[in-house]
């Protein structure tokens, strides 16, 4: 029988259609991966939530802890911050690629409870008096940088500075506070200091009916535009520790992901040259495949908003071994059934068919594995699991069914037929007479 | 035109023979192992113990002394510094104790200025450092027992003892060796570890099935009654896997290698760990796995032939 060219011409359409795809594509998809902070540079920290004074942390408190910490991120500007709620009582945080890790580092873990005491500290408003988003920074008549912020209520203010004004001094000041701490912090220890732990302790001139008030004390204008950032994204409602930080510089990070980018690509040529080696025909077409692989896991991997770190890009490249594996298996097979002395269409469909049974469960128990680590792993393990769950199972597709797809289009159009070598078989192997 | 081909399965090995020279050297690595880990211990990095790690790099050759003065600066003592890179232009310095969040910023703000290059600070507390051992302790055993459970219910039990023993013993041997270069075991360390048991796993399992498969071909035709007709199998099917194990941890090893030469410093010992990890699940899948299976398959065999037989006897 003839040679079906139809066939071949599927193949090479298939091919061709799949190169222009991936090269006008890749490009993009290569774009679009989020990197994680080892390989841009940037900052963790993964903070403890401490319980307040009853000793309870309820979910609430973790809840309005993490939207604070988020407001506070947004206003550094970061591309693809992620908060995460672990365990019961932590949050971590992650800044890719953030310029300023300082200033990172020090607007997330600010308490920003401001807070109005006498000079007995004793309490007089807190940040919960504060309307929401009313603090601004500017300058005062002295040009002197303030931060401005609106109280809920105007009354109640009044009230209190009208109180104060009939107190002598020192008695009539009003000692405004940021993260005044009970244990550390009264009025008159720090009054004596150069730098007071307090903000500013004005005296009160009159009763003020208003709902806007400004704070002195600031050193510079950023100080205070920093503050009322602050101010402005919300106070934490309970004290935070760090217990865990990881800061990324920048070139290391590049550094890492070009060294490692380099040698994944040697590692995969040299793996896609051996198999060509070895098996050939088969060699091409797993070569083949295996580029749709990567691709295919770079695509998946975006779809699911994975984000890729160091060991992911390793349980990457560690798939693709997966996926020559389920390769190898295949071929080994067909080789045997061809060395028997079946034709190549009936090895073929043989060999398919016995690997495929092996391929599963080999794969079933790597996934198993992956599973657990992403389960019980912490934030970079679980990259790592992530990674290699989607290369088993994209590794099935094309490993599996792209590669006899491929293979098939070959086999049937019966141009292959006792063209032994181009399997890697020597022909005086052959069994004769089946 | 020459076609590469190992052709194991025509070849006349016998791999089932010396077995009890391999049990012996499969011990003797065990052994030695938990000799090596009694004594010199694991180092654990920060990320199982506590303290901070600063990672740093410059455009010129670095020093110990001049790591120690630039530190001395900012008024802090490393505990230990090592130097690496090709010329020793990257270097990194640890500390027993977490430092403080200003102390961590003075420092990235001064190696910014004398080097040119932001570091890399990551601090861990002890009480993090903890759970992340026991935890990935928990999940190794789970990550096994999921394994052995799945082998168990696809094959037969004794085949999930057998690939279980030799996950474990490839696991050990990873972590023996990590003990007697006294490399840092970190998170990265942990991934490795799991990925190595992944590909044991994979490996004993690809030559478990090719027994299965052989055996109940023999089955149709006769009965397995003694121990040499199970040898053969088991050393056929070897023979018959053989190149394929071969082609799959070439392959992988060509990825681990040049992931372990060519890779960044920061997962240098997740692929060496990957690396020996291959060589360790080979030869358990070629020289212990099977052999082991072997063993204790035979055995159970003739417990059941003996056990009817009494009461077959009885009036």
């Amino acid at each position: 029988m003839g040679t079906k060219w139809g066939r071949i011409g599927a193949f090479f359409a298939i091919v061709i259609a799949l190169g222009v795809l991936i090269s006008q594509t890749a490009f993009d998809v290569a774009r679009s991966t989020n990197l994680g902070l080892d390989l841009q540079g940037g900052f963790e920290v993964l903070y403890e939530l401490e319980p307040d004074d009853e000793g309870e942390l309820t979910e609430d408190d973790i809840e309005a802890t993490a939207s604070a910490l988020n407001e506070r991120v947004d206003v550094l500007g970061v591309s693809e911050p992620s908060i995460t709620v672990e365990g019961e009582d932590r949050i971590r945080v992650q800044l890719p690629g953030v310029e300023d890790q300082e200033e990172a580092r020090e607007l997330l873990s600010t308490e920003a409870n401001l807070s109005f005491r006498t000079v007995d500290d004793e309490l007089l408003l807190s940040g919960e008096d504060l309307e929401q988003g009313g603090a601004s920074a500017g300058f005062n008549d002295a040009n002197q940088p303030i931060v401005q912020v609106t109280l809920q209520d105007g009354e109640a203010f009044g009230d209190i500075t009208s109180e104060l004004y009939e107190n002598t001094p020192p008695e009539d000041s009003l000692v405004i506070w940021l993260d005044y701490d009970e244990d550390e912090h009264s009025f008159y220890d720090e009054i004596g200091e150069a730098d007071p732990a307090f903000l500013s302790a004005p005296s009160v001139p009159q009763p003020l009916y208003t709902e806007d008030v400004s704070i002195e004390g600031m050193e510079s204008l950023e100080e205070a535009e920093f503050l009322a950032e602050m101010l402005n994204a919300g106070s934490l409602p309970v004290q935070i520790e760090e217990v865990y930080s990881n800061a990324v510089g920048a070139s290391l990070g590049e550094q890492a992901l070009e060294q490692t980018l380099f040698a994944g690509m040697i590692g995969v040529a040299l793996i896609l040259a051996y198999m060509v080696a070895y098996y050939r025909f088969m060699g091409v077409i797993a070569a083949i495949t295996l580029s749709v692989y990567i691709y295919l896991v770079m695509i998946l991997f975006n779809s699911i908003q994975g984000v890729l770190t160091l060991p992911g890009i390793a349980a990457l490249i560690l798939g693709v071994g997966m996926a020559v594996d389920a390769n190898i298996l295949t071929y080994e097979r067909i080789k045997e059934e061809i060395k028997q002395g079946r034709s190549m269409r009936s090895a073929y469909r043989l060999g398919s068919r016995r690997a495929l049974g092996t391929i599963i469960d080999a794969n079933i128990t790597t996934i198993i594995a992956a599973a657990v680590l992403f389960y019980f792993g912490t934030s970079a393990v679980q990259g790592f699991a992530v990674m290699l769950i989607v290369s088993i199972l994209t590794s099935f597709i094309t490993a599996v069914y792209g590669s006899r797809l491929l293979l098939g289009l070959w086999i049937n159009s019966r141009s292959l037929n006792r063209k032994y070598w181009l399997f890697g078989v020597k022909e005086r192997d052959v069994r004769r007479g089946l | 035109m020459f076609a590469v081909d190992f052709k194991f399965a025509d070849k006349n090995i016998d791999l089932i023979k010396p077995r009890k020279s391999f049990f012996a050297f499969t011990i003797l690595v065990v052994l030695a192992g938990a000799i090596l880990l009694s004594t010199f211990g694991l180092n654990l990095g920060i990320d199982f113990s506590s303290g901070t790690r600063v990672d740093f790099m410059a455009d010129e050759p670095l020093t110990e002394e001049e790591i120690e003065n630039e530190f001395a600066e900012i008024g802090l003592a490393p505990d230990d510094i090592t130097l690496a890179g090709d010329d020793n232009e990257q270097a990194s310095a640890q500390f027993i104790g977490a430092l403080e969040q200003e102390e961590v910023t003075d420092l990235q703000v001064h190696f910014d200025e004398v080097f040119g290059f932001e570091p890399n600070v990551s601090t861990v507390s002890p009480q993090i450092g903890r759970e992340l051992a026991i935890n990935s302790l928990i999940a190794t055993g789970l990550a096994s027992l999921g394994i052995v459970i799945y082998v168990a219910i696809r094959f037969e039990f004794l085949y999930g003892l057998a690939a279980i023993t030799a996950l474990l013993y490839d696991a050990f041997f990873v972590i023996s060796v990590f003990s007697l270069l006294q490399l840092e075991i970190n998170i990265p360390f942990i991934a490795a570890v799991l990925t190595v048991i992944g590909y044991s796993i994979n490996d004993t399992i690809v030559t478990f099935d090719r027994i299965r498969e052989n055996v109940s071909k023999e089955e149709e035709e006769r009965d397995i009654e003694n121990f040499e007709q199970l040898a053969g199998i088991v050393n056929k099917s070897l023979l018959q896997t053989l190149t394929r194990s071969l082609n799959t941890v070439l392959t992988v090893l060509f990825a681990a290698v040049a992931i372990w030469l060519l890779g960044s410093e920061a997962i240098t010992s997740f692929a060496f760990a990957i690396v020996l990890g291959l060589i360790a699940g080979t030869y358990s899948s070629l020289f212990f796995a099977a052999q082991l299976w072997l063993v204790w398959k035979n055995k159970a065999i003739k417990r059941q032939q003996n056990k009817p037989a009494p009461e077959a006897e009885q009036p």
